[in-house]
């Protein structure tokens, strides 16, 4: 089952390397990670979207926890939360596809921030299956590039994580 | 006033109270070298290979309950010491390792003896650090040995580029440390300790199994008194030995593939077990899956939340320091007299004596040949079941923990968890070191011996009066053993031809060597070399080429399906 797991760490050279390197030596599954600063810039909050049975879960969860620059680790999809994903995709916009692109970029609430005569690229957020699902329908060959961020997750109302 | 790194390190050293550091100098350690020089109050002790400073420092570490340190140079010195870190990490023994590393212009540049000591060591740390400003020396240090320590122990490595040695600052060593992404559990759960003793009471036929935990811990005392108070069998595993009195008939012997029939099928058939310190690791419980059958309801205490519901699933978990928990656990039952199933109990323990019985651990002690079991008893005689006894990895080992009975904790220095071969000499030096008066023997073997048989240098220079006991058979003994039992006889590269001499190998270096090649010379060769109570002597027992570890559990298989003798 897919999981978001949040963690608060050290902002410190290498603790990104820790959580990474755990995840390789022990084998678990990391499909997205992202890692920025916090509003204390002591801190940084990572999310990293894992998959895996309940142990498995409650064992990523602990060799979190055990790391020495890990301050809080939380397991986001075990209650309310919202998660969010940017991608940029660059789209081939020439001839009846230029009109095509911007009517399902528009359908997506996607936002076209960069015009060539041969192309489009669009921003789009939101949760990873919806950029999925933008991406499924858009013929490929009119694909010419794209990035994602990864997840970010946050719990919603009074969920919070902080130090 | 200010100091140079250098200085800050040592002092670091001194105000931790530390006596002895195991190294190697090299270029990017100079600065440190030259004040440690300077002061007599921390004792260097120079090996000859970082791989024995390590190790060292590590069987310095078990035979004490203190922090073992090693200080090696960049490079190479780093990447020969991760042998030992990452034996230190499996065993989770309290080191800090002090690394020089190249100047930070210099880093990244692939300067000479540079390495990447963090990224190296980071998957066999407990944490490490690199110290790029002269000011943070001081609390970097005091925050290694604070992990290090606590919660559960393991090696810590502090790496400090040459140009931070050099330069200067304040220095104060910081009284305590606080660390709010670190604060390790020490008391556990009284409500849990509560089901935990309801639990116990109701049980037909209960196991205690015991680890590592309990010794790093201190907890044997409690242990003992817990065991007594409940009346139920006990088991060590290779890591826990001493943990509980082995002479005591509530012990069952060790657990594992090399284990007793007794304790392997105890811990098979108990329907509650209480697991303390342990890690129910793929040597102890062999196939989780053949364990699961039958199912058994599961307490474990760990200090390390991860270790719980790792590998088994445990219905009781309890989370802190064993000593602390043990201490509750035995307030408690004072208090409330919980009474234990006496008739289950009785006819339990009818069940575990009568496996006794099939006497597993027998062997041909008429043999003409010299029979390496019989050398560890006659170990355990001699020396009175009082002696430091480490050991390399290999048969050897498991002979050693199988007929060596340990009555009282840090007897028994082995690299349980990694394996390491050449472990065994370089940590009874560094628990010689730390025990001046103590009687240190070294069980090895041919093989594991040659991996740091340079350490008999640093004996004789520190005259380290070391005995070792080399179970000689010609080959790698239990590579040699498991050729035999799944690989068809086929004895692929491991027989070592063209050994050495060991007797004059020992003379070479200044030591005394005696060869045993029969049984009726075993004991008196063992009496007169640990007469010697100065010297290090080599003995060379010429023991059976033919002679196996049992029982066994193969690889994969379930405790009860043990191949006996």
């Amino acid at each position: 089952m897919r999981h978001i797991v949040s963690v608060l760490l050290e902002n410190e050279a290498g603790a990104l390397s820790r959580v990474a390197g755990l995840f390789s030596a022990r084998g678990y599954n990391i499909e997205s990670l992202t890692v920025a600063p916090t509003e204390d810039a002591t801190l940084s909050r990572m999310t990293i979207v894992t998959s895996g049975s309940d142990e498995v879960l409650e064992q990523i969860t602990k060799q979190l926890n055990k790391l020495i620059d890990v301050v809080k680790v939380v397991d986001l999809s075990e209650g309310e939360h919202i998660e969010r994903e940017l991608m940029l995709v660059k789209l081939r916009a020439v001839g009846k596809d230029r009109e095509e692109m911007k009517r399902m970029s528009d359908i997506f609430r996607g936002r076209i921030i960069d015009v060539t005569d041969k192309d489009y690229t669009v921003e789009l957020t939101g949760t990873c299956s919806k950029l999925d699902a933008f991406l499924k329908a858009i013929d490929s060959s009119a694909i010419l590039e794209t990035v994602r961020t990864g997840a970010s997750g946050i719990g919603r109302g009074d969920r919070v994580l902080k130090v | 006033m200010q100091l140079t790194g250098a200085e800050i390190v040592v002092r670091c050293l001194q105000e931790e109270g530390i006596e002895h550091v195991f190294g190697y100098p090299g270029g990017a350690v100079l600065f440190i070298y030259d004040e440690l020089f300077k002061q007599d109050k921390v004792k260097h002790i120079l090996v000859r290979h970082e791989q024995g400073a390590l190790h060292a420092a590590d069987g310095y570490a078990r035979s004490t309950h203190k922090v073992g340190v090693a200080l090696v140079t960049s490079g190479p010195g780093v990447t020969n010491a991760v042998t030992g870190i990452a034996t230190a990490y499996t065993d989770s023994i309290p080191l800090v390792v002090i690394t020089g590393q190249v100047p930070t212009y210099a880093i990244g540049e692939d300067a000479f003896q540079e390495c990447d000591t963090v990224g190296i060591t980071r998957p066999c740390v407990k944490h490490n650090f690199l110290v790029r400003n002269v000011e943070d020396i001081a609390s970097t240090i005091k925050k290694a040995f604070y992990i290090a320590s606590t919660g559960r122990p393991g090696p810590v490595v502090v790496d400090i580029p040459k140009d931070v040695t050099a330069a200067k600052a304040e220095f104060s060593y910081p009284a305590a440390v606080s660390m709010r992404s670190y604060n390790p559990v020490v008391k556990g759960h009284p409500g849990q300790i509560k089901k935990a003793i309801q639990l116990l009471a109701t049980a037909k036929r209960p196991m205690i199994y015991t680890g590592g935990g309990v010794i790093l811990g201190d907890a044997s005392a409690e242990l003992t008194q817990l065991v007594k108070t409940l009346g139920f069998p006990c088991t060590n595993t290779l890591m826990g030995l001493g943990g509980y009195p082995a002479t005591d008939k509530q012990f069952v012997g060790m657990l594992g593939m090399h284990g007793t029939y007794e304790a392997n099928l105890a811990m098979q058939n108990c329907d509650v077990l209480f697991a303390i310190g342990a890690r129910f690791d793929d040597r102890v419980i062999g196939n989780p899956k053949h364990f699961f059958d039958p199912k058994r309801t599961i307490i474990h205490i760990d200090v390390d939340p991860s270790s719980i519901s790792k590998r088994v699933k445990v219905d009781v978990p309890i989370v802190g320091n064993v000593r602390d928990v043990l201490k509750e656990f035995n307030k408690q039952l004072d208090a409330v007299k919980t009474r234990m199933d006496a008739p289950a109990l009785k006819s339990w323990w009818a069940q575990i004596e009568e496996w006794r019985g099939r006497d597993c651990l027998k062997y041909d002690r008429a043999s003409a040949i010299i029979k390496p079991q019989y050398v560890v008893q006659k170990l355990y005689e001699i020396t009175k079941g009082e002696a430091i006894v480490t050991s390399d990895v290999g048969q050897h080992q498991m002979w050693a923990a199988q007929f060596y009975k340990f009555n009282k904790p840090r007897r028994w220095i082995n690299s349980g968890g990694l394996g390491t071969m050449g472990f065994g000499l370089p940590a009874a030096m560094g628990a010689q070191m730390a025990n001046p008066k103590a009687t240190v023997a070294c069980v090895t073997g041919e093989a594991s011996i040659q991996m740091c048989i340079q350490e008999l240098s640093t004996c004789k220079q520190y005259k380290l009066p070391i005995k070792l006991v080399n179970l000689n058979n010609r080959y790698m003994g239990m590579v040699r053993q498991w050729q035999e039992f799944f690989h068809g006889n086929r004895y692929a590269e491991s027989y070592m031809d063209a050994l050495p001499d060991f007797v004059k190998l020992a003379e070479a270096y200044g030591h005394v060597g005696m060869r045993i090649e029969k049984p009726a010379d075993v004991e008196p060769a063992l009496k007169e070399a640990f007469a010697r109570k100065k010297d290090l002597v080599f003995m060379d027992f010429l023991t059976d080429q033919t002679e196996n570890v049992y029982p066994m559990v193969p690889g994969g298989k379930g405790l009860s399906e043990m191949i006996l003798v």
